[in-house]
């Protein structure tokens, strides 16, 4: 990056991840590397670290402090859920997020991973999976991340060991077979040494994979996002109604999935009345045709009742509409649920009043084992069945994640307490 | 789906329209090949068009905070992109600490007027009237109060939500906040107390009285900011290019001489070219050598620097390891 020449980011890509694993797995150390050797820690930043190392007595610097938290976090030794980091190379910007790892973890890493295309699952080599290896692995498939790294940390503790890695690497895909996880890479490294992080050093010669900024730099993103179905959740109406724009109604919003182009015959839901794009208008001007996740305004060709909250999408790909639906819940509060109480759901631009009917079963995250439950606690996992007093408009979680998840409003303190993840309907698969 | 695309690529719409682009009834289509995916600018871009989007729709009674800097300019390109042809569904606000650099006071009226929409000065020198804010002495730095002048206009106003430009990326506590982030009723932040902020869900819901501060650019950073005044062709206070200027050495850094800020004893002024990274204060905003005279050597400035923004433009957030953190639990933005 000294060359000047050489910096143009315009147009490169956007990839977020979000990396699991405890501060014993070195996943701050991880952190600081990345940052380090991509050259994208600033000067006062690592004099600030180095001063604190040397106070506390280090020899070298150490990087795991480049993620050390806040006053408030220090003084009461808890660490606060995410904290979001930036770095870019000439090819990739790239956000982390960055979950600590602790007995919060399941709340914690479900909202970092909620937006992330990519996950690094840290493994200690010396330790192998873990039970908590298993807990990241299953929290990332179900949050449906379509691209893991197992990253084996800490091959110098191992002398840097191909069995152990080999071994480990079984073992991780024996235990992964059963989820719905499928670009997994797997990557032996030493984030304290650098090995395989940034650059291959000189240990691991007999890997010969990508390092893990390779892979960060090249894993394809572009399929991440549900091309096939068009979904257009209204998020406000346009009337401006002056003199230039007398008759102008434009419906705005950002297409969260598939595409579109104007003459496109549209269904607005839940009405089910139809019309035709009439026109797609970006402040540049109007265009012909826009691909999610474009923020756009359309116009259609007739005068149809259309507000906040409804969707438009294509004919030939129509959603789900249902008062009454499957999910899976991530409960994030420390307020239990209650299943006599109502609350509300925020689906796309949709707010509903909603009820918990059943709670089909809880899952043991450590063991995937169902159990019965009657209520559900910070961190739990379950099934639900759920009924809402106006329908909504969805698809599976696993088809499109923008139609499928939604979060749980307490109504009377006006916290997010909730995660949710539909399911397909019965008989759907 | 291929056909789609390839019919996409000839009609999708181009990057870097001219400054102050008016839309006209007659559609514009302009072709320029594009690739399927949206690059970073792009998806940042749609990412906040859609966070001011759900601001309108769920706020009762939203400001846009607007000083006339970098970020708060981008702000108003993304409204312009959000709203356009309607009008802004909430006033301009600016916290005018009477410190401020007159070229961006200047600028500030001049963007304002050309928008055509509502402008509000919350001015530190009526808190300091009304003895809400006491300072020590007349050229101290004001930062600090800013809270104070905000909190009340935010008061008086019935404001449930403030749109800011901050970036995660500029500071550590910042990088721990949420996008929509929640103000109790004295206006504080408590990071151990957030809502959890999952997909692009976000929860705005206030009780009377609290409210709630929206930053649209948080997954931006100082480069992504630059790299979009480039691309828009947006104009901005000319002290952010490189100009000579009187300063002086203090601390680790270089201090603009203003009526504000004079040299003390055994202290040299000294004639520079230097830029601003950021506009604030006026006594505490330090300007960095620089021999970038136009936005793309800014840019490339930027893309080598060394030292974070604040590292070498803000004073006051180096007195303390936590001094961000402090001021946003009393309230700052």
């Amino acid at each position: 990056m000294s060359a000047i020449e050489n910096i143009s980011f315009d147009h490169s890509e956007l990839l977020r991840f979000i990396t699991a694993g405890s501060v014993d797995d070195g996943k701050s150390t991880l952190i600081g590397r990345l940052l380090h050797d991509s050259k994208s820690i600033f000067e006062d930043q690592l004099s600030a670290i180095t001063h604190t190392s040397r106070k506390r007595g280090m020899e070298a610097v150490d990087l795991s402090l480049l993620t050390d938290g806040l006053q408030a976090e220090r003084e009461q030794g808890i660490t606060i859920d995410v904290a979001y980091r930036y770095f870019a190379t000439p090819k990739r910007k790239f956000i982390i997020a960055d979950t600590p790892g602790h007995e919060q973890y399941t709340r914690n890493m479900v909202t970092g991973a909620s937006t992330a295309n990519l996950a690094i699952i840290l493994i200690d080599a010396r330790k192998g999976v873990l039970t908590q290896s298993r807990r990241h692995a299953y929290l990332a498939s179900l949050v449906g991340i379509p691209h893991l790294v197992v990253a084996v940390n800490k091959m110098d503790l191992v002398n840097y060991s191909q069995d152990v890695f080999e071994r480990i690497c079984q073992e991780f895909h024996r235990f992964v077979a059963g989820l719905n996880l499928k670009n997994i890479a797997y990557i032996p490294m030493s984030a304290l040494n650098g090995d395989m992080v940034v650059e291959r050093g000189n240990n691991l010669g007999w890997y010969e994979g990508m390092t893990l900024m390779d892979l960060l730099e090249k894993v394809p993103v572009d399929h991440d996002i549900n091309l096939e179905d068009f979904r257009f959740p209204v998020q406000l109406v346009c009337r401006p109604q002056t003199e230039e724009w007398h008759d102008f109604r434009g419906y705005m919003g950002r297409i969260e999935s598939g595409s579109i182009n104007v003459g496109d015959e549209v269904q607005v839901l839940p009405s089910a009345l139809t019309s035709r794009i009439k026109e797609i208008v970006t402040y540049e001007g109007n265009v012909e045709g826009a691909v999610a996740p474009q923020s756009v305004t359309l116009t259609i060709e007739d005068h149809l009742d259309i507000s906040r909250g409804d969707m438009l999408v294509k004919i030939s790909q129509l959603p789900q509409v249902t008062k009454e639906f499957d999910a899976m819940l991530c409960w994030l509060s420390e307020q239990s649920l209650d299943p006599r109480r109502k609350y509300l759901i925020k689906h796309s631009t949709r707010l509903v009043k909603a009820v918990i009917s059943r709670i089909e079963y809880r899952l043991d995250i450590n063991t995937l084992k169902h159990e019965a439950a009657d209520i559900l606690k910070m961190n739990d996992i379950a099934r639900v069945s759920l009924k809402v007093h106006q329908p909504l408009v969805w698809d599976a979680y696993q088809r499109n994640h923008a139609t499928g998840s939604f979060i749980v409003i307490d109504e009377v303190t006006n916290n997010t307490v909730a995660a949710g993840m539909i399911c397909p309907s019965k008989g759907q698969g | 789906m291929d056909v789609i695309l390839n019919q996409m690529d000839e009609f999708a719409p181009v990057a870097g329209p001219v400054a102050g682009l008016v839309m006209k009834n007659e559609p514009v289509v302009i072709k320029r090949r594009v690739a399927r995916q949206l690059g970073h600018l792009e998806a940042l871009e749609s990412e906040a068009i859609h966070i001011m989007r759900e601001v309108a729709a769920e706020c009762a009674n939203p400001a846009l905070l607007f000083s006339g800097g970098k970020d708060s300019i981008v702000l108003l390109r993304l409204a312009e992109k959000a709203f356009r042809p309607g009008r802004f569904p909430f006033p301009l606000m600016h916290v005018d600490t009477g410190h401020n650099f007159p070229e961006v006071i200047e600028f500030r009226d001049r963007r304002v007027k050309q928008l055509g929409e509502r402008l509000i000065v919350a001015s530190m020198e009526d808190s300091i009237k009304q003895g809400r804010v006491v300072l020590r002495s007349e050229n101290q730095s004001r930062n600090p109060f800013q809270s104070v002048t905000l909190l009340d206009a935010i008061a008086e106003h019935g404001f449930d939500a403030c749109i800011g430009g901050a970036r995660r990326d500029e500071e550590k506590a910042r990088a721990k906040e949420r996008i929509f982030s929640f103000r109790d009723e004295f206006g504080q932040w408590d990071p151990k107390n957030q809502r959890p902020e999952l997909w692009d869900l976000y929860n705005a819901r206030v009780h009377p009285g609290e409210n709630i501060r929206v930053f649209p650019i948080s997954n931006w950073t100082e480069l992504d900011v630059w790299e979009y005044i480039s691309r828009e062709g947006l104009e901005v206070p000319h002290i952010y290019f490189a100009h000579r200027r009187d300063v002086i050495r203090r601390g680790s850094g270089l201090l603009p001489i203003s009526h504000l800020v004079q040299p003390k004893e055994g202290e040299k002024v000294e004639n520079l070219m230097v830029r601003f990274r950021t506009v604030g204060d006026m006594s505490c905003t330090c300007p960095v050598e620089s021999a970038a005279v136009g936005i793309g050597e800014i840019i490339a400035e930027t893309a080598v620097t060394r030292i974070t923004e604040r590292g070498a433009t803000r004073m006051d957030d180096q007195t303390s390891e936590a001094s961000m953190e402090l001021r946003k639990r009393e309230g700052y933005f």
